[in-house]
């Protein structure tokens, strides 16, 4: 199932300079390896060393946050959309 | 619902105030009674840096009754980029003696309180209660957790916004039913892991969006028009030119809107683990003076310069050679341990890394240069651009 992961500019260096991913999973946790796995940079940027998301980096599967879901297992639907989030503070 | 006062106790506009407001008062949704909220409100922004800047302005023509704000900087040459609360003539002023001065020329009808101060836990709370809303417009999260916490604390909409490179964020948080930042974020970043915009940069107009999209909020809230920005997180790429909103919610376990858990302020620059950045003790650092002192005798060293390649265009100390620290591992090995190597950045922190991997990589005879290339401009050579 083909699944976009969006990313915010700031993470485009760690991806190849890209914002915009498609890539293949069952669940928003294999599409996130998924797309990690071609950027070994991004990985540490998406999850902590146990896998799981960081309490400042927030992922929405179609706008719904995951975490209210079930986290990096919450199934994803063919074409659907992940959008990445991190806690930014600048003013 | 409006925020404020019932319609009868709301002030009376003078014949002036009618003419200045006219735009304002023949929208049916604001009118008469829309405006006598705004000239009834207390509204308070924290900063009146880049979202300030926009944030004060037009809510000072909207005609914001009083207009705290919370700010203890000065005003430097580099905010003028995007800080247009501020002018050239300001620069070295205190941002309140601007702030105001501004704000006053633009609509003497506001009321400016100024609060010469950072906030703190010591007065947030205080400062916050004089208010019916707050505006978020600080620079670093520790601030925005005591922002939000306060806001939970009194109960007072906090209307959010940050901003970074070319891309922004706001909500409307701590409503009576809405989430708190906590419920959004319940941890900030290690400290370091996300750069300020003094570091990482950014597009000067990006806060004008943002700040507005605040204004636009608070002034939402005040006249109780339209639908809040609650529940909603709006994300601005301004390289996209996308507007997206994602749903937030509150979370039952928030320890500040949901278990209440949270009864007080706390320590913020602890809780952001500000002060736990990286020890430098086992980087050997080297002066400006001394480097200096050390070309002037011809002293055979590596100068090398780990900034990125936008920076190096800027300026940069001559002699230097780049090499980034963000690809450093390569560089790595076209250094030479038998040399003198001096290393150094913006103003040390990046090349102090690149040290700790010299080091590791068995370099002995390597030094970070204190204070990086600002500190090189303002004692050896001002002809070093400064930014």
């Amino acid at each position: 199932m083909a699944v976009t992961l969006r990313l915010p500019t700031v993470l485009a260096k760690a991806a190849g300079g890209s914002t915009v991913h498609q890539a293949r999973g069952a669940t928003v946790g294999e599409v996130v390896s998924e797309v990690a796995s071609r950027f070994p940079e991004l990985g540490p940027r998406l999850r902590d060393g146990k896998g799981e998301p960081y309490p400042y980096v927030i992922f929405y599967l179609e706008d719904e946050d995951i975490r209210f879901q079930q986290g990096f297992a919450t199934p994803v639907a063919d074409g659907a959309e992940i959008v990445v989030v991190p806690a930014i503070a600048g003013g | 619902m409006p925020t404020g006062r019932p319609t009868s106790e709301l002030p009376s506009l003078s014949q002036e105030e009618i003419l200045r407001y006219s735009r304002h008062l023949i929208l049916p949704e604001v009118g008469v009674e829309g405006q006598r909220r705004l000239r009834d409100a207390r509204i308070l922004m924290v900063g009146a840096g880049g979202l300030g800047s926009p944030i004060g302005l037009y809510l000072a023509a909207a005609g914001v009754g009083r207009l705290g704000i919370v700010e203890f900087d000065r005003v430097d040459l580099t905010n003028l980029q995007r800080q247009v609360l501020h002018g050239t003539k300001d620069v070295g002023r205190k941002k309140l003696e601007s702030a105001r001065e501004r704000i006053q020329d633009l609509n003497p009808h506001v009321e400016v309180v100024a609060h010469d101060a950072w906030l703190t836990s010591e007065n947030a709370l205080d400062i916050v209660r004089q208010y019916d809303l707050v505006v978020d417009g600080t620079d670093n999260f520790a601030t925005r957790y005591l922002v939000n916490d306060a806001c939970v604390l009194t109960g007072k909409p906090n209307v959010y916004g940050s901003i970074y490179r070319f891309e922004g964020q706001s909500t409307v948080f701590c409503t009576s039913d809405g989430p708190c930042y906590r419920c959004l974020y319940p941890e900030p970043p290690p400290p370091g892991l996300v750069p300020s915009c003094a570091e990482g940069g950014v597009l000067g107009i990006l806060p004008g969006l943002v700040g507005l999209i605040q204004a636009t909020e608070a002034v939402k809230l005040v006249t109780g028009i339209g639908q809040p920005l609650v529940g909603r997180l709006l994300l601005v790429d301004a390289l996209g030119m996308q507007f997206r909103t994602v749903k937030l919610r509150r979370h039952p376990r928030c320890p500040a809107c949901g278990t209440r858990e949270l009864t007080a302020l706390v320590d913020y620059q602890q809780f952001c683990g500000v002060g736990r950045e990286e020890p430098t003790d086992d980087v050997p650092v080297m002066t400006v003076s001394e480097l200096a002192a050390r070309r002037r005798r011809n002293a055979d060293l590596d100068l090398v310069d780990v900034r990125e390649p936008h920076e190096w265009e800027i300026g940069r100390i001559d002699g230097a050679r780049l090499a980034p620290l963000s690809s450093f591992a390569d560089a790595l090995r076209t250094l030479d341990s038998a040399r003198d190597v001096v290393v150094y950045c913006k103003s040390g922190g990046r090349s102090a890394r690149a040290v700790r991997q010299l080091r590791a990589a068995g370099f002995r005879r390597v030094w970070n240069l204190e204070g990086g290339i600002l500190r090189w401009s303002e004692e050896i050579d001002p002809t070093v651009p400064r930014y």
